[in-house]
């Protein structure tokens, strides 16, 4: 039926798109949801400045959650039901996160006067809550839904390990777009953030193996042990050389302020690397392969021939946006 | 079964998220349009007015417009938490057209809202005019390829089944399915209704508190000429939407009308009281002939009733009421819309009476109400099959107890009543904000300086 591509590496790409789709939205909406937990006891000033930097891209950035909740529903039908079924709690809670967060926007500044402070408060009452419901999601997925007392507390690990990750996200992007007290006060927020995560990762590549004996064999078997090891060596790296570096920022005429930014994004990606490998090719851990979950190779075919077509033009026109509102963040007016 | 089944629980709870979403993509759809128009009015006449009105009506567009993305990831969840059967069994059709919903329209909107909103000062005019023509045709597309695949599950075409499991064997026809165009079609003129209510409405309640600038007039004039140019389409529209029901769809038009049995010369009933269990009607008061004239355009046609489809069809009285709901509306409408333009014909909104302003203002969510019930129609009017012939609703929901689908229910329905409440007092606020600020005093004041001036094109004040 297609006579470029053997049907079979279908799913492997639809895997491949949708990995791409969530790492994007972790890292991209992470870091808004990252601004919405720091903008807690801020100054009007000070928070109005953080979310004018995220406001022209919050939208977009969600939006990746949808395509890749979309490329489940569509291209693993199966997985998508057993996942959200199993997660039927968690996911509404995190929506309720969302949808706080996201009419927060525009009820701060457009409710009346008296009831601002409400709406900061739910902006970030709303961030947390999706934050710390996504890293639960997270850690119940890498016990493969199991119950009991362990995989409770291991997902209670990872919900607030994810949320410090966001939290550090959220002050790197603060380093890029803000200046003066409030870019000094995100150096601070990313020095504490940072060691929380490091606390994070740390504990949740000691959790997974022990609390998985599947993940335990994935990653300390030979040869495998030896294709894994670059990963967490350069993690380490990362770490160690960010944890200096934000000492010494910021730099003489605000230099290099984009960079922990993006050393932030390859730890993340680093991450979702290792979490992949740990995986494939299972898509519900050990229950359900992308094979077995996958759809029709026809209905996944016209999908696939929109998709390469589609997404190179919402990456151009998303890095339009992030030029058109390049610099620091400035108050954002109306015209 | 117990009263309060995880299938009921489940109905109700998609139920209360579709309604809920479906108000703000009504609002954004077409106002994006309106906002477009406004701009250009703008562009082409350099009359302030126009700008004024854009700048006030781009936030409630921009409200409108977060409503809608939040209750939409929402519903972009429930097919997974609460009907894994949907996707299991015709996952190989929608899937497809959701996917070319995300890629095609979300993004588009998402990324240019922000230009739209917020890039008037850093990108040039023709492309902040850009932005908001991709926005409005976002918000559009997405509507084609969600009403393409509800129109799907209520006329499936263009699908074949192997092993049990729906597959796609022409997209064409799965795509423009029977009932598609007519679904799109009175879907959208629905929207440019609820908005141009929702502008006269607004603006009505502005211009009775003494907030009668020239933006203000121009808009009423806008949204009353706009609803007396579009409800005549939108009542032929779904005049002929009806025929293609009845057609396709037998049951859903016999519950409509509440016509139980088979016969030539079928009463249009204006009012009754449905009785499932005794099979007929109470209070009954009908023009006789009617329904056969208009479903048959002839007086003597024969109009199959519910009793044909035993256990089969939908329940009588929400599809009775909801069509009676929004026909009645409908013609409100016309009315109100067509009084309002033959008053305004001469003096614009000063020759308007008092006593037609505060019906504006009351009728401000009247395509609301219209829209849902339309909705609730044809919705619940497809019951019990959640794809028409292929799958039951029954058979689609997940196994989740009870009690838990009860707790997130009432969770997400605490948090929309809020949500709609602080909507309405918002935009209202936002209105009175407006008028006693007053017009601004010269084009500089429309501007203000912005923190930074490095990204500011040159060129621009």
């Amino acid at each position: 039926m297609n006579p470029f591509l053997p049907a079979e590496w279908l799913p492997v790409i639809f895997a491949g798109l949708m990995g791409i789709s969530i790492l994007l939205y972790v890292i991209l909406d992470g870091l808004d949801l990252g601004i919405g937990i720091l903008s807690l006891g801020q100054s009007n000033e000070h928070r109005d400045s953080m979310i004018s930097s995220i406001g022209p891209f919050w939208d977009a950035n969600e939006t990746w959650l949808v395509l890749a909740i979309g490329l489940l529903l569509v291209a693993f039908p199966l997985a998508h039901g057993i996942i959200l079924t199993a997660l039927y709690l968690p996911v509404a809670l995190m929506l309720i996160g969302l949808i706080l967060r996201g009419v927060a926007f525009e009820f701060r500044v457009k409710a009346p006067a008296h009831k601002k402070p409400r709406w900061n408060f739910l902006f970030f009452a709303g961030s947390l809550l999706a934050s710390l419901t996504q890293g639960w999601m997270l850690g119940a997925y890498i016990l493969g839904f199991e119950n009991g007392l362990i995989p409770t507390l291991f997902s209670l690990l990872t919900a607030i390990c994810l949320t410090a990750g966001y939290a550090f996200m959220g002050a790197c992007w603060l380093i890029h777009k803000s200046t003066g007290v409030l870019q000094r006060k995100a150096i601070h927020w990313a020095e504490i953030t940072l060691l929380a995560v490091g606390v994070g990762f740390a504990a949740i590549s000691i959790a997974s193996p022990l609390a998985s004996p599947r993940v335990f064999e994935r990653w300390f078997e030979l040869p495998q042990l030896l294709w894994l090891a670059p990963l967490p060596v350069l993690a380490g790296g990362i770490f160690l050389w960010l944890w200096s570096f934000l000492r010494k920022l910021p730099l003489p005429q605000d230099r290099l302020n984009w960079l922990p930014l993006a050393a932030a994004a390859l730890l993340f990606t680093l991450a979702f690397l290792g979490l992949a490998y740990s995986f494939f090719p299972y898509i519900v851990p050990d229950r359900l392969t992308l094979a077995q979950a996958a759809s029709a190779p026809e209905a996944l075919s016209i999908i696939l021939i929109g998709t390469l077509f589609v997404l190179p033009v919402i990456l151009a026109y998303s890095v339009l946006a992030h030029w058109v509102f390049r610099g620091k963040a400035t108050e954002l007016t109306y015209h | 079964m117990s009263e309060l089944s995880p299938l009921l629980l489940s109905r109700i709870q998609f139920g209360a998220n579709i309604s809920f979403h479906i108000l703000f993509p009504t609002i954004t759809i077409a106002l994006g349009w309106m906002l477009l128009g406004m701009k250009l009015a703008y562009n082409r006449s350099g009359n302030f007015a126009w700008m004024e009105a854009y700048r006030f009506w781009v936030k409630v567009f921009a409200l409108s417009f977060a409503m809608g993305v939040v209750s939409g990831i929402t519903m972009s969840f429930q097919f997974g938490t609460n009907w894994p059967g949907f996707m299991e069994k015709v996952g190989n059709v929608a899937g497809p057209l959701l996917a070319y919903e995300v890629l095609t329209a979300f993004f588009l909107e998402a990324v240019f809202l922000g230009i739209m909103l917020f890039g008037f000062r850093r990108v040039p005019d023709w492309a902040h005019t850009g932005a908001t023509l991709l926005v409005a045709g976002g918000t559009t597309l997405s509507a084609f390829w969600i009403i393409a695949l509800n129109s799907w599950m209520q006329t499936p075409t263009g699908h074949e089944i192997r092993d049990g499991v729906v597959h796609a064997a022409d997209w064409w026809a799965v795509v423009f399915n029977p009932s598609m165009p007519y679904r799109l079609i009175h879907m959208l003129l629905a929207s440019g209704l609820t908005v141009a209510f929702l502008l006269s409405g607004v603006s009505a309640w502005r211009w009775l508190r003494g907030d009668q600038t020239e933006a203000v007039a121009k808009v009423l004039k806008a949204g009353v000429l706009t609803a007396a140019v579009l409800i005549p389409i939108q009542i032929f529209a779904g005049d002929q939407h009806g025929l293609n029901s009845f057609h396709h769809q037998p049951a859903k038009v016999a519950a409509m009308e509440a016509n139980w049995d088979t016969a030539e010369n079928v009463p249009l009933i204006l009012f009754a009281w449905p009785d499932e269990a005794q099979r007929k009607n109470h209070l009954e008061i009908a023009v006789p002939s009617g329904a056969s004239l208009i479903l048959t355009h002839r007086a003597d046609g024969t109009v199959p009733g519910l009793n044909d489809f035993p256990g089969k069809h939908p329940p009588v009285k929400p599809v009775f009421f909801g069509f009676r709901v929004m026909v009645g509306i409908g013609l409100l409408m016309l009315a109100v819309s067509w009084a309002g333009s033959f008053l305004m014909r001469r003096r614009g909104p000063e020759a308007l009476p008092k006593w037609l302003l505060y019906t504006l203002v009351g009728m401000t969510f009247a395509g609301w109400i219209a829209t849902l019930a339309g909705w609730y129609v044809t919705e619940i009017g497809r019951q019990p099959w959640l794809v028409t012939g292929i799958l039951t609703t029954a058979d689609a929901v997940a196994k989740v107890p009870a009690p838990m689908v009860l707790s997130t229910l009432l969770l997400y329905l605490a948090t929309y009543v809020a949500l709609l409440a602080a909507y309405i007092v918002t935009l209202f606020h936002l209105a009175k904000k407006a008028g006693d600020a007053g017009p601004p005093e010269d084009e500089r004041e429309m501007f203000p300086p912005v923190l930074t001036p490095e990204a500011v094109p040159e060129g621009r004040p």
